[in-house]
């Protein structure tokens, strides 16, 4: 998995609640058997219009927003539908920072699984941030994992929370996968007792 | 801290396999489900990493996304799909993992077959790569939806590394109206506590409401857990559950049984135990419900109206509100009986199960739907579609001008080719009313089998309980 250090670019906000998974990307996106390209449809119906053609009012649509680093969004961003072409999708455009009051859970743990860092700040703070955004003087900005800090581009910083587990797997670029198989005795240690205590679930 | 454990302790305890020094444990999963939209990646990543599939007896496998719910026996038309489709069998046939093929009479929606085929217990947990896993937990299981990555990690580990999440309790006491259905239910819930209210949290659903749902409104009410936010909802066992157990594929038989049931037995949450978040419902207050917006959250009771935009709370509020009433095509303040329709669905892994068709047969017995609406019935999976043919089900809803489809996901997702057309207004029994859902500005109004039904008939909403004969 790729790490997360720092990332600078222009932080697009998209003030809007409730920004559930099917916006993020719709089903057309998800019968292929391939990551590739997904970037092309992050916000597929906000980007392009029924005959596929770019809305131009849109801010990833605009400077200079189609190279976005960072998203801004409303509260309860992700929820709805478990794909994980959202993120996907997201990574493959470019924006590898979301920025919002809250987040979905299952999004939420699929983000950090693809080296996407989820920020949950007030929505206060997230307010004053989508207004620097939102002007193309003033939106590019600077994520640094380590420090915890969000530059703008007047010089002045914010500082995030962000739990230990989460910071340190994006830092290092972690595959859970390999970790967990370094526990692999565990694994089998636990299954050998459950196979006494609960000896139905298993049919093998 | 207390010693008084909630239903939700003793499965997550039970299943602890090594806590991290970071917080998060390393979780043992008992089943997982899987399908071909979102298992591919993991199967693919086993296959370049040379790692071994961990248990295939704790595993089933079965098509439902992108099938098509007519002429399943001519094939899958669209490529894309079809690919996706046969990288499944592919995968199954390689890692040699239980599959019920698409012809197969207990074939059907991923989140309806378990359950049919006793793969969902009491106690175990449970995973699938879709949101809506939320269902099984009608069985006193702990079972969410997972992304890709985590779809991998249960192939490989047959773990999952998870941070605990914390328990709210849901109490809805008192009957439901006749009339009124599991699906009015929690979408009254999600109405109350939005679609944010369970983010981070289990939710156990109690009291004497939810004793006496049948297993089907149980599951439709887990189901749309995810709906309010929480990836996992929870009712104990009880001998609605049992019953509904007891011999299918999968379950324990003999001594077996017996071991399982005393366990099963002592799950229920102890008295006194305390929840992190608690709301209480009156089920006599429940009327068959409506969503008028573009979230869950955005419903109201039949004979209520669109909400105004003037009065919300706070500016997003109102932006989202009048986002909504634009996408939708409506107005602040109309009444919902007055909202016409142009299709009904009646499916899904919300509302595919034999009762939800027994509810739209009745409401259609003897009457025709509404001159200018199309309407179709999808059963969740083959052995529904069977038990309702047994009962002449699809030939009172033929009669009345409903279609009879064969069963899969069909337009809950519309990934398959059933699919609303831009403006279409849709009563619909599935679990989203997002943007787009059901097709590009499409309009979807959630909504129960009975009510979509009622909505066909008259070709507006109607509070179903008026057609009563």
């Amino acid at each position: 998995m790729k790490t997360f250090t720092t990332l600078s670019g222009p932080a697009a906000p998209l003030p809007m609640i409730n920004v559930d998974t099917d916006q993020i990307i719709p089903k057309q996106y998800l019968s292929a058997i391939s990551r590739a390209g997904l970037g092309k449809g992050l916000l597929h119906d906000f980007r392009y219009d029924s005959a596929d053609k770019e809305k131009p009012d849109f801010i990833l649509n605009r400077e200079p927003y189609r190279d976005a680093k960072i998203l801004l969004a409303g509260d309860n961003f992700g929820c709805g539908s478990s794909r994980e072409h959202a993120p996907w999708s997201l990574d493959d455009f470019g924006i590898r920072c979301v920025i919002a009051p809250g987040f979905a859970d299952i999004f939420f743990n699929n983000c950090v699984k693809n080296g996407v860092l989820l920020i949950v700040m007030e929505e206060a703070k997230v307010n004053e941030l989508m207004a620097l955004a939102d002007n193309p003087q003033s939106c590019e900005m600077t994520v640094d994992l380590e420090a915890q800090s969000i530059t703008v581009a007047a010089g002045s910083s914010v500082s995030f929370e962000i739990e230990s587990f989460r910071k340190h797997r994006l830092m290092n670029g972690l595959d859970d996968i390999e970790i967990t198989l370094q526990k692999d005795a565990e694994i089998s240690a636990f299954e050998a007792k459950q196979k006494t205590t609960m000896p139905w679930l298993y049919r093998g | 801290m207390s010693t008084q454990k909630t239903l939700f302790d003793k499965i997550w305890e039970n299943h602890v396999v090594a806590e991290n020094d970071d917080g998060t444990s390393l979780l043992y999963i008992d089943m997982h489900l899987t399908h071909e939209v979102t298992s591919w990646p993991g199967f693919e990543s086993m296959r370049n990493s040379g790692r071994r599939l961990r248990r295939n007896d704790a595993l089933l496998a079965v098509p439902d996304h992108v099938i098509p719910t007519i002429d399943q026996a001519g094939g899958i038309k669209d490529e894309s799909s079809r690919v996706q489709f046969e990288t499944l069998l592919k995968n199954c046939a390689e890692f040699d993992v239980p599959l019920i093929p698409l012809l197969d009479k207990r074939q059907g929606i991923v989140h309806i077959i378990g359950p049919e085929q006793g793969a969902t217990q009491p106690g175990i947990t449970m995973v699938c790569g879709d949101s809506h896993t939320a269902t099984h937990g009608a069985f006193g299981c702990l079972a969410f939806g997972i992304g890709s990555s985590e779809v991998e990690h249960v192939l490989s580990t047959q773990t999952l590394v998870q941070k605990r999440p914390k328990n709210m309790r849901i109490a809805i006491d008192g009957e439901l109206p006749l009339g009124v259905t599991g699906k009015d239910m929690i979408l009254a819930i999600i109405g109350t506590i939005g679609t944010a209210g369970g983010t981070g949290h289990v939710i156990e659903y109690v009291g004497s409401a939810i004793r006496a749902l049948s297993m089907e409104g149980r599951m439709t009410v887990c189901n749309m857990t995810i709906e309010g936010g929480a990836r996992a909802g929870l009712i104990a066992p009880d001998e609605t559950t049992l019953a509904y157990v007891k011999g299918r594929p999968l379950a324990p038989s003999d001594e077996l049984w017996d071991a399982a049931v005393k366990y099963w037995r002592t799950l229920p949450s102890d008295p006194g135990a305390t929840y992190d978040k608690e709301i209480s419902l009156d089920a006599n207050m429940i009327a068959p419900q409506v969503t008028w917006g573009t979230s869950p959250e955005d419903v109201v009771p039949i004979d209520g109206r669109v909400p105004d935009p003037a009065v919300a709370k706070d500016e997003k509020q109102r932006d989202a509100i009048q986002q909504a009433l634009d996408y939708m095509g409506l107005t602040a303040n109309q009444p919902i009986e007055d909202i016409k329709i142009d299709r009904a669905f009646i499916g899904s892994c919300t509302n595919g199960r034999i009762e939800d068709m027994r509810a739209a047969a009745e409401v259609a017995k003897g009457r025709k739907i509404a001159a200018g609406v199309s309407a179709m019935v999808v059963p969740g999976s083959g052995l529904v579609k069977a038990q309702a043919e047994a009962e002449g089900l699809d030939k009172i809803l033929l009669e009345a001008g409903f279609e009879w489809r064969e069963p899969g996901c069909s337009m809950c997702i519309a990934m398959n080719g059933d699919i609303l057309k831009a403006g279409e207004r849709c009563a619909s029994t599935s679990n989203r009313n997002f943007k787009g859902r059901q097709g590009r500005d499409s309009r979807t109004h959630l909504v129960s089998p009975a009510m979509a039904a009622a909505a066909a008939i008259e070709g507006h909403f109607v509070d179903v309980r008026s057609l009563a004969s």
